[in-house]
């Protein structure tokens, strides 16, 4: 019998846990990466991991509470039983990342340490210092490593996902292209796993790493699969402002005891350390006193906006103070030393002593392709490897981690991404397996199947490059207007502007005129470098065309979406509105007219009935006494 | 964002808006000759420019300080916060990641020059790209993971004192860079992979094998990996110049990490000895 394969297109924390999972099962993989796995974006992973534990169990914790607030924290937006699956196998999946090495903060005991964060009254995330993603990465890169000594897996780094080969409505391959050689060659596949993460870079600057363009998304979306909730991005409230990207600055700053505070006094330009407590505003704490400075990440971004945009941002500029200043230097570098030497490196300022000016920045994407899910019969989670778990719309095309749209609704909290990527590996990788071994399919390997279905994909990708190489001769150089650069440029900073933290419908509206210009002008452009080796030029261009498609769906998204949810804010619809719009955006593309249409999907609801999601707000005015409660201040500091 | 002199504790005064000058050895692929080319780069004092936002600005106006378009340069990057590796390079004579590399600092008067080379014991891609193939082949020759039973639950990891655990922290943050390579005088540069194992392995890997054999389960592979240490391109090639731990940018204590492997390496070819008589 013919040899079965799977494709896996990207090597962050989703694709690698699907790769040694499908590895293990004994089904060869080919493992597609822009950069070397161990470069993939997941390292910029911070704060923790979530799961209920024990010492979190003794004190009233449990699986089914992460479960809810997860679901709380989303706004009711998400499919339930994936997040039921999902909140209960966590507990599991940091036993397997111990086994693997994870080097998990230990207690003095040798238990592993727990930290606070967003969302939770209970600590219950797990952390290695404070670069969390990048050790649960290099412990599935190390796994993933091993099995390529062994010839189960064959790496494919520094090669780009170009398109999807559909055949009859079902995924049988990948067309790709070598970002060195610059060939373009089609692989054949049983399945295809999509793991190629968020889209960050269609807002320009954000958190994200260079890769995260959306684009191998958005070829999916353009090639028949579904995309769910794009307008659903979430803006990290705490970033550093840089030239180059808004570096992230972790919640779990907030959870070891971090402040959020400006000065009550507009455009004070006082040393922050001369100012008294009762002359600072701590109003995270003061609005929120059950929750402090541990709201969820798009209520904090919006009460960051909302004190900045009435001038209290420190010396009038659009940054707040996050404090650790008032915890011991030693408790500092134990837990957050990576974070804080990255502030300090790219600001020039010891966090130690001076209170970090921090500004909410694009960080994730909530929002992405479109993925089923078979329930339990009683709805409390998923049918273990059902070959359905997390497939696009398209036959044997799955998408894992951020570039699906499950789990996190309207808004993703701190410490449960890392938790989606690896599960959805885990949990999923074994639903591809029983996809090629049993699935409908199976008696008609992807190797068995013509030449010509393969031939066409990579004749339609090497003319599309071709006429990008080819526009290098043509206009004139120096034309702004169709500098690729330029565009995303343009894009970056109008997508920030009109689909972040405050949308309007006349926004919007201007918005969707912006993209129809630099669409225009994108048919236009002129590369800056015809070279055919190693060109990145072309690689950048062709994704700007693929995130100008994406933008359109997260504006239109946004316009169709009259209500305020999660990270959705409307100011012409500020409330949430569920009779209406409880309900996933589903964007459908039109090939032949290249328009995004829009449907309502249902949700489903079964376990927990919406409720209002206010995490205690009260009225806190700068003016006011400073007697805001420090509920969180200093949580976690005796440990 | 401005910068206040009296309120920084850490940062020089403020630098001023002036002009950079960027010296970029520029090559079009293997085999190819070298060039140098230079831009004039816009610099705004205090607003956190960097190497990154400098090379992003020249690809968007490609035009060298003769007035001759060129293309936009090649370099290789991806996470812009020195956790992934990738955009290291010379800068300056010395190795380092270009994302950290802060132009206020670097560059801090109009007119002051930044010499950017691609990384010298790695072939060159193209420009400032070069490829680093070898450094994750040396990850496999020391097998460098913990080998576990598989991926079905088994319960929990071995418990661990914090000390350890701090120590393996340490040792694990090592991004894959090649800095400790780049500055290594036994490293050289291999553009055969037949000779990848007959040549110095450098710091970084035998760093690895130290991490995975403090590991309970780790250890499990400790004689293989003492093996892919031992002989020619092995711990005892290391001339002790120290260079690798000076240019570390996560102060990783690789001098340690050598004499701890070099010891063992040599208990582990004595034990060897002794058994086989």
């Amino acid at each position: 019998m013919a040899q079965q394969r799977v494709i896996v297109v990207g090597g962050g924390l989703a694709g690698l846990a699907a790769t040694v999972r499908i590895a293990e099962a004994g089904l060869p993989v080919d493992l597609f990466s822009m950069v070397p796995v161990k470069r993939s974006h997941s390292v910029c992973a911070q704060g923790g991991i979530n799961a209920c534990n024990d010492v979190a169990r003794q004190q009233g914790y449990s699986e089914y509470m992460h479960f809810d607030e997860t679901v709380y924290g989303g706004d009711f937006l998400a499919d339930q039983p994936p997040i039921y699956e999902m909140t209960h196998w966590a507990p599991r999946i940091i036993d397997l990342l111990d086994r693997m090495g994870v080097p998990f903060n230990r207690t003095l005991e040798g238990f592993r340490d727990l930290r606070l964060f967003g969302g939770s009254l209970f600590k219950r995330t797990h952390f290695a210092g404070a670069s969390t993603g990048q050790q649960l990465l290099y412990a599935l890169d190390e796994q993933v490593r091993r099995y390529e000594v062994e010839g189960k897996v064959t790496k494919y780094e520094f090669w780009e996902f170009l398109w999807p080969v559909i055949e009859d409505g079902r995924a049988v391959g990948i067309v790709a292209q070598d970002m060195r050689t610059m060939q373009i060659r089609a692989f054949r596949a049983d399945a295809v796993v999509m793991a190629t993460g968020g889209c960050g870079l269609i807002f320009g600057k954000s958190t994200n790493s260079v890769i995260c363009t959306g684009g191998a998304a958005s070829r999916c979306y353009q090639a028949g699969a579904w995309y769910g909730n794009g307008e659903m991005i979430q803006v990290h409230p705490t970033a550093i402002p840089g030239a180059d990207k808004l570096r992230l600055m972790s919640e779990s700053a907030r959870g070891e005891g971090g402040r959020v505070w400006v000065p009550r006094k507009k455009g004070d330009t006082r040393d922050p350390r001369e100012i008294p407590e009762s002359e600072r505003w701590y109003f995270l704490e003061e609005r929120y006193p059950k929750y402090g400075n541990l709201v969820p990440r798009d209520i904090a971004t919006r009460e960051i906006f909302d004190v900045c945009m009435q001038g209290y941002g420190v010396r009038g500029e659009n940054q707040v103070y996050l404090d650790l200043t008032h915890l011991t230097r030693e408790y500092l570098d134990r837990k957050l030393g990576a974070i804080l030497e990255i502030y300090e490196k790219f600001v020039g300022e010891d966090p130690h002593v001076m209170p970090m000016r921090i500004f909410p920045a694009v960080h994730y994407s909530m929002g992405g392709l479109w993925t089923q899910f078979v329930p339990k019969d009683d709805g409390r989670g998923l049918v273990q490897g059902d070959p359905r778990q997390m497939m696009t719309s398209v036959k044997g095309l799955y998408a894992f981690g951020e570039v699906n749209f499950a789990y996190h609704g309207a808004n993703r909290l701190g410490a449960n991404a890392l938790l989606s990527c690896i599960f959805d590996g885990l949990f999923c990788g074994q639903s591809v397996v029983t996809y090629v071994r049993d699935g409908e399919f199976h008696a008609q390997p992807a190797e068995g199947l013509g030449q010509g279905v393969y031939d066409a994909v990579v004749a339609q990708e090497t003319r599309k490059a071709q006429r990008l190489i080819d526009s290098a001769g043509s206009g004139d150089p120096a034309d702004k207007a169709t500098n690729p650069y330029q565009i995303a440029l343009e894009l970056g900073q109008e997508m920030t502007a009109a689909c972040t933290v405050v949308k309007s419908g006349p926004r919007l509206e201007q918005c969707l005129g912006k993209l129809a210009e630099l669409r225009e002008r994108y048919w236009r452009v002129r590369l800056g470098d015809a070279a055919g080796w190693t060109n990145q030029t072309l690689s950048f261009t062709r994704a700007l065309g693929d995130m100008l498609v994406l933008a359109e769906v997260i504006a239109r998204g946004s316009i169709e979406r009259k209500e305020s949810r999660g990270a959705h804010y409307r100011s012409d619809y500020p409330e949430r509105n569920d009779a209406e719009y409880m309900k996933t955006t589903i964007a459908k593309y039109d090939a032949a007219s290249g328009q995004t249409r829009l449907e309502w999907g249902e949700v489903m609801a079964n376990l927990i009935k919406p409720r209002p999601r206010t995490y205690g707000k009260t009225e806190g005015k700068a003016d006011a006494k400073g007697e805001g409660k420090q509920a969180m201040a200093g949580a976690g500091a005796g440990t | 964002m401005t910068a206040t002199s009296n309120a920084q504790p850490t940062r020089k005064a403020k630098a001023p808006d002036r002009t950079v000058r960027f010296r970029i050895k520029r090559c079009d692929g293997p085999g190819k000759p070298s060039r140098w080319e230079e831009f004039d780069v816009p610099v705004q004092g205090g607003a956190g420019a960097n190497v990154i936002s400098c090379l992003q600005w020249i690809a968007l106006n490609p035009v060298t300080v003769d007035g001759k378009r060129t293309t936009p340069v090649v370099w290789d990057s991806n996470c812009l916060e020195e956790v992934c590796g990738a955009c290291t390079m010379v800068i300056n004579g010395r190795v380092r990641q270009s994302c950290s590399c802060l132009i206020d600092d670097y560059a801090p008067n109009n007119g002051d020059v930044i010499t950017l080379e691609p990384m010298e014991k790695f072939p060159v891609v193209r420009d400032l790209w070069v490829d680093r193939a070898r450094l994750f082949h040396t990850l496999k020759k020391v097998r460098a993971w913990v080998p576990i039973d598989g991926t079905y639950y088994q319960g929990p990891g071995p418990k661990e004192s914090p000390e350890n655990q701090e120590t393996r922290y340490t040792l694990s943050t090592c991004m894959s860079c090649g800095c400790c390579l780049d500055a290594c005088p036994q490293f050289t540069l291999q553009e055969d992979p037949k000779e990848w194992d007959r040549s110095f392995i450098g710091a970084a890997a035998i760093s690895q094998a130290r991490l995975f054999n403090m590991h309970e389960t780790g250890k499990r592979l400790a004689s293989e990996r003492l093996d892919a240490l031992m002989g020619p391109g092995g711990v005892s090639d290391c001339g002790n110049a120290q260079n690798c731990v000076k240019v570390c940018p996560k102060n990783i204590p690789l001098t340690e990490s050598i004499a701890a492997m070099g010891r063992a390496v040599v208990f582990h070819s004595l034990t060897k000895w002794l058994e086989r008589r």
